[in-house]
């Protein structure tokens, strides 16, 4: 009966816990049967799909990519012969036309999605009336449903080719699409490229430099305009040096249709300018929303000392509310480009239209074309998110 | 967590896996068919003569007949048909997957379909081939004329194929403008958004009787390609593709023989010529190895008909037809110079 050493033996922890019982060997044990089930899952369903698609007698593997394909497209930003283009070819032929009408279509929505974000909150109550108008039309309205509109509605009855409306001589419209001048580079055009290259960079860091200025002197310097005058005369006086080295292709009647130039067809138009009024109105509302998360607070005060209201939306309001545009807004990119997809249903030749349907169909390879398209849409989505989410943590970390 | 909960979730999840991977035994089609009391066959978007949906709903054209045949042939009821209607994108993944017992929709058989789709073609039942259609006031006459020109044409087809071919080999640079559906291909042709149309012949055929003015509309006469049509099966089934096979060369061998809808009762009560009585079943049994009754043959030809009345019923110039005439064409008989030709019935 040692009963000073009680105590002693009480208070240190029993040494001796059951293995079972043990908690991090428990947490262990269950990890490991989860992982084990999820891993086996992966591979039974992998090897089941292929089991199954040489039981019926379907080609399986990636060497498609290598084989010519039959046919043809009627828009293509690359090369591609029907001869020898090759499935890959294609792919990168509907990636190509995807990332162009997607990316124009972002840059227009978000610039008019900025613009009627920030009417519908004008005091003018006509303005705010039509801006809602537009804004609740185009978001429930499927975009399915606006995409056969435009096409069936407006560009498949423009005037017929003989008929073209006529911009300048230069450009032409009509039902089989729209004609611009397409630019033909001179030998010597890679200068003028660089000399725009470089005063871009040029007028960054005049921008930076007088920002340091105001800071410390409190003087004020027209940066914008500098940039924009170094930019000008640079490009222009290297353009004019070597000898204007840039001649135009325009378009000409020959025969059944416009040769030359470069021609947007219908589909693109039509899908474009949906693409753009739709997301728009996404747009808008997530810019209305920003906005309106600014205390008005900041407003009153920006008032008070004297600034303008443009001034005091361009400099104290718009800034802050980009914390709150920014997360919709890339989510609305995200799907501009998903939604691009739709244009299979007007015939415009994206990835979708012409990998996962024609060449699926013509090949007979449906499970690898589908996951190849999966990936390259989950490719630029995460692309887009990953830079917006940088963005979107340097305009965080400024803010206290 | 309780352990017993959590192993109990783990062993359900793998179970039923496991149980839907093994749910689908070797069955033959023929067998699957039978029980379930009628026959799934897959047809495309309603257009005249092939397969089209008359005023009460009902599907009639040459590729349904095709089917009733096939129906008729193992229920004795040429009305146990399901018929889905699948657009051309999905048609062949819908077949190979089961959906459909047969495809017959006007398919042209390639050496790439046979092989590397997991399916089989089993017997020809109309030629064709692929021509233009142009607006009448169009000015062209000759599909060598298109030089340049906008040509609207159905995506994941042998049409677009042969269209590219056909303008790398005459040198003619013609833009093609894909759809994926044919009501938007046929519209946009239709506001002039293209110059032509490309299809098979008969499938022109059937669009211009479709259009509000038929008349303002000619085929050009070049045909670019071979379209040699048939209904379609699922591979590593012999039995089932020797079924489909031979009903239609039942309706040719009817036509040889010169057995009609109405005249086969008679023929059958008879019994004068043999090769009529081993056709229909009284003398012999040739349903044996397909898995039929002996009757087969003949609930074919006394139900739906002939190869020449299923023709004339969708082809010819009746109310239903598209006006394709059969006389010197490449379906007429092999007696009378065409290529509608069936193998001995013994």
């Amino acid at each position: 009966m040692a009963t000073s050493d009680t105590s002693l033996v009480k208070s240190q922890p029993k040494s001796s816990v059951s293995f079972f019982y043990d908690e991090r060997v428990r947490n262990f044990f269950y990890q490991t049967i989860t992982a084990g089930t999820f891993a086996w899952l992966v591979w039974y369903l992998f090897t089941n799909t292929a089991h199954n698609l040489e039981v019926r007698g379907m080609n399986s593997g990636f060497g498609f990519l290598f084989q010519t394909a039959g046919f043809d497209t009627d828009f293509k930003l690359i090369e591609y012969t029907v001869g020898t283009g090759t499935y890959g070819r294609i792919f990168f032929v509907g990636v190509l036309n995807t990332l162009f009408v997607s990316s124009i279509a972002i840059v227009l929505s978000t610039v008019i999605g900025f613009f009627v974000g920030v009417l519908r909150l004008s005091t003018n109550w006509l303005i705010s009336l039509l801006a809602l108008t537009y804004v609740e039309i185009l978001r429930n309205v499927p975009l399915l449903i606006q995409i056969i509109f435009w096409y069936l509605g407006v560009f498949a009855l423009l005037p017929k080719v003989k008929q073209s409306a006529d911009f300048l001589g230069i450009a032409f419209l009509n039902n089989r699409g729209l004609y611009v001048p397409s630019p033909v580079p001179g030998d010597l055009f890679w200068m003028t490229m660089t000399a725009f290259v470089v005063a871009v960079v040029a007028a960054f860091m005049l921008r930076r430099w007088a920002r340091r200025r105001q800071e410390q002197t409190g003087q004020q310097f027209p940066a914008f305009w500098a940039g924009i005058g170094i930019i000008v005369t640079l490009t222009g006086v290297v353009y004019l040096a070597t000898g204007m080295p840039l001649s135009w292709d325009i378009a000409a009647l020959q025969g059944f249709n416009y040769q030359g130039g470069f021609a947007l067809p219908p589909s693109f138009l039509a899908l474009l300018v949906s693409l753009t009024i739709y997301h728009s109105a996404h747009m808008a509302e997530a810019v209305r929303a920003g906005i309106l998360s600014v205390s008005k607070g900041q407003t009153e005060a920006a008032n008070a000392i004297g600034l303008k209201p443009g001034k005091v939306m361009a400099l104290v309001i718009i800034p802050q509310a980009m914390l709150a545009i920014v997360p919709p807004m890339i989510s609305t990119w995200m799907n501009v480009v998903k939604n691009s997809s739709l244009a299979v249903a007007i015939g415009y030749s994206d990835v979708v239209a012409l990998f996962m349907q024609t060449s699926l169909n013509q090949s007979g390879y449906a499970i690898e074309i589908v996951a190849i398209t999966m990936l390259f849409y989950m490719t630029i989505s995460l692309t887009i998110s990953f830079f917006m989410n940088i963005y979107n943590k340097r305009v965080q970390l400024r803010e206290r | 967590m309780n352990v017993m909960k959590y192993f109990t979730a783990v062993a359900a999840g793998v179970a039923l896996l496991i149980g839907g991977a093994v749910g689908a035994s070797a069955e033959s089609t023929l067998e699957i068919v039978k029980k379930r009391g009628h026959l799934r066959c897959q047809v495309g978007p309603p257009s005249p003569g092939f397969y089209n949906l008359d005023a009460e709903g009902n599907w009639y054209g040459s590729d349904v007949d095709t089917c009733r045949a096939i129906a008729a042939a193992i229920f004795g009821d040429k009305n146990a048909v399901q018929f889905q209607s699948v657009s051309t994108q999905a048609r062949f993944t819908a077949m190979a997957n089961g959906e459909s017992d047969v495809l017959s929709r006007t398919t042209t058989w390639t050496l790439l379909r046979d092989s590397q789709l997991g399916l089989d073609f089993t017997a020809i039942n109309f030629y064709d081939g692929q021509g233009f259609m142009v607006p009448k006031d169009s000015g062209i006459t000759s599909a060598f004329d298109l030089k340049g020109a906008s040509v609207c044409v159905l995506t994941g087809t042998t049409t677009e194929l042969n269209l590219a071919d056909f303008s790398r080999n005459n040198a003619l640079d013609i833009q093609p403008i894909t759809f994926e559906d044919g009501n938007v291909r046929n519209d946009t042709y239709l506001q002039g958004g293209c110059d032509a149309l490309t299809n098979d012949k008969s499938g022109l055929a059937s669009n211009k009787a479709a259009f509000p003015n038929p008349a303002d509309h000619i085929i050009l006469p070049e045909t670019i390609s071979k379209e040699p049509l048939g209904p379609v099966v699922r591979q590593n089934d012999s039995q089932w593709m020797d079924i489909v096979k031979w009903t239609v060369f039942a309706m040719v061998a009817a036509e040889e023989l010169g057995l009609t809808s109405a005249n086969v009762d008679e023929a059958k009560a008879n019994m004068g010529n043999a090769s009529v009585n081993r056709l229909l079943g009284t003398e012999g049994n040739l349903g044996e190895g397909l898995g039929l009754p002996a009757d087969w043959a003949y609930q074919i030809v006394k139900q739906v008909g002939n190869y020449d009345e299923m023709y004339e019923r969708s082809m010819g110039d009746g109310p239903l037809g598209i006006g394709i005439g059969r006389a010197g064409s490449q379906n007429d008989l092999w007696t009378r110079g065409g290529l509608q030709y069936s193998p001995p019935f013994r």
